[in-house]
């Protein structure tokens, strides 16, 4: 069971949160301009890191507010915990 | 083969403790260069170089494995071989290799206790009993042996079902396939593992990759770097299950794949009380008894991507409080264990087979938690994708382009399988 720092309501298990994939991918615009290999990226060819993942995360059982956070996808560990308009804490893209 | 496993062979080896037993395979010191370097020693690793000797003739073949063979995936599934899917090409696929596996105890001479107890899905709802229709005739008109079963039916089979009138999730009838069933996991590795060996595959464990070497010209792969040295190789498969997107990194493109944890308990041996496979969807879990007695269960894989082969409580929680809405009279059976393997899903619930971006290197990947029933199609088809540089017919589907050109094959959304 993780504990999850929400950022708007603090430290809370992980059964009240849901998953929301990877954070940080940028819709590409304009759209009648991209093209089929950009539409793949944006949509499929993530990185799938094993280590630091910026991923987001909704509070659906609390505020039911989204925020991102950067956790290790081997020990689980939360390194970081923001809000979804802020860039990554790391530095990385 | 046939001499070492004698009558007088056994009886030799038992009067001297079973002490003096040969290794069933080779463990050579990895050569400098190999025509076909795999990279997994799984079922499909083996597999693939399995066939690529015995189909192919190409046998200066090595299986590079990081772990030990059974350590991974392979070990660590819950043996469950089916081929229910909804999709023509899926169908094709899956109901192919479950033939092959009916016949594989005899081709590997080696028994992988294949029995084929048949698959229970049930359904708890009208609406989810419409849904299964639907997909019974589509999947009987593929050719995959599917029909519907009534209520009585399902508790003639499974008498142990929630029967009580008041059940939050009611079970109303099924879909079954009664050529699904299990198989001893360890025993399809160990198979391929020796009958590969004996063709002259090297197959090299405790030898992790660490990084693919490319011809800076044309981009073509010429080997791997692996914890045990420089191995050069012209065609390079990768078979790494959970690691798929860990190796694309090193060869310097990406996959549409996400790994997760998915986790799978069994519990303490019972008399036989479970002679089929149950399944629900609805539910999110599964279970059979094995041969030993223990209930081996299944559930959905954890809800965020993870490398740490363990699983986390709440999906535990989730899949055995389903377990018990199922059969309400396993609420007081004890677990003995309980692990992880890491599986890589792509976005469609169907693998991701063939050509990379990188010439010389294949992908067999994105098996999601459906791998284990597709080892001997998977390494058929990997085999000739490899010797002849073009995918075989029954995974040009599943090719890596299909996410550019948007043609999915979406089992996630299509047959609903837990997979």
């Amino acid at each position: 069971m993780l504990r999850i720092d929400c950022p708007w309501c603090g430290p809370r298990d992980e059964d009240e949160f849901v998953n929301g994939g990877d954070a940080h991918i940028d819709r590409p615009e304009p759209p009648e301009q991209v093209s089929p290999e950009e539409w793949a990226a944006y949509l499929f060819f993530h990185t799938n890191p094993k280590g630091v993942l910026a991923e987001r995360w909704v509070h659906s059982f609390g505020c039911r507010r989204w925020f991102h956070a950067l956790r290790d996808t081997v020990s689980h560990r939360i390194l970081a915990t923001y809000r979804p308009d802020a860039p990554r804490p790391d530095g990385m893209a | 083969m046939k001499g070492r496993y004698s009558a007088l062979a056994i009886a030799r080896h038992a009067l001297t403790g079973n002490r003096h037993w040969p290794e069933a395979w080779r463990s050579p010191e990895p050569r400098a260069a190999y025509d076909v370097v795999i990279v997994g020693g799984g079922g499909h690793g083996l597999a693939t170089a399995y066939y690529l000797a015995k189909r192919h003739g190409i046998t200066n073949v090595a299986v590079l494995e990081a772990g030990w063979i059974g350590g991974g995936n392979t070990g660590r599934n819950t043996t469950i071989v089916r081929s229910d899917y909804y999709y023509p090409e899926s169908a094709a696929f899956f109901d192919h290799s479950v033939s092959l596996y009916e016949g594989l105890s005899r081709e590997l001479n080696f028994n992988i206790m294949f029995s084929q107890r048949g698959q229970l899905v049930v359904a708890h709802s009208r609406h989810e009993l419409d849904f299964q229709r639907r997909l019974v005739n589509a999947m009987a008109l593929n050719g995959v042996d599917m029909r519907m079963l009534s209520r009585e039916e399902c508790y003639q089979r499974c008498p142990i079902l929630n029967t009580r009138p008041d059940a939050r999730y009611p079970i109303l009838g099924g879909m079954w396939q009664g050529r699904a069933g299990t198989v001893r996991h360890d025993a399809v590795v160990w198979g391929y593992a020796r009958a590969a060996d004996r063709l002259g595959v090297d197959i090299i464990q405790q030898c992790a990759v660490t990084g693919i070497r490319r011809d800076p010209a044309s981009g073509a792969v010429t080997g791997v770097e692996t914890t045990r040295g420089l191995i050069g190789a012209g065609r390079v498969g990768v078979a790494v299950a959970g690691h798929s997107s860990v190796l694309a990194d090193m060869a310097g493109f990406r996959l549409p794949l996400r790994s997760y944890a998915l986790q799978a308990f069994v519990s303490e041996p019972l008399k036989p009380v479970l002679h089929t496979i149950a399944s629900s969807n609805v539910l999110g879990v599964y279970v059979s008894q094995s041969d030993k007695g223990g209930l081996v269960i299944g559930g959905n894989a954890d809800a965020y991507a993870s490398y740490a082969q363990r699983g986390n409580l709440p999906t535990m929680e989730a899949a055995l409080a389903s377990l018990i809405e199922l059969i309400p009279s396993f609420s007081r059976v004890r677990l003995l264990r309980q692990w992880a393997g890491i599986v890589d899903y792509a976005y469609d619930s169907s693998p991701v087979l063939g050509k990379s971006p990188v010439p010389g290197l294949f992908l067999n990947s994105g098996w999601g938690g459906g791998g284990f029933k597709a080892i001997p199609a998977s390494g058929e088809t990997f085999a000739h994708t490899i010797a002849t540089g073009e995918p075989h017919d029954l995974i040009r589907a599943f090719s890596l382009d299909r996410f550019r050109d948007l043609a999915l094959v979406d089992e996630a959304a299509a047959a609903g399988i837990a997979h």
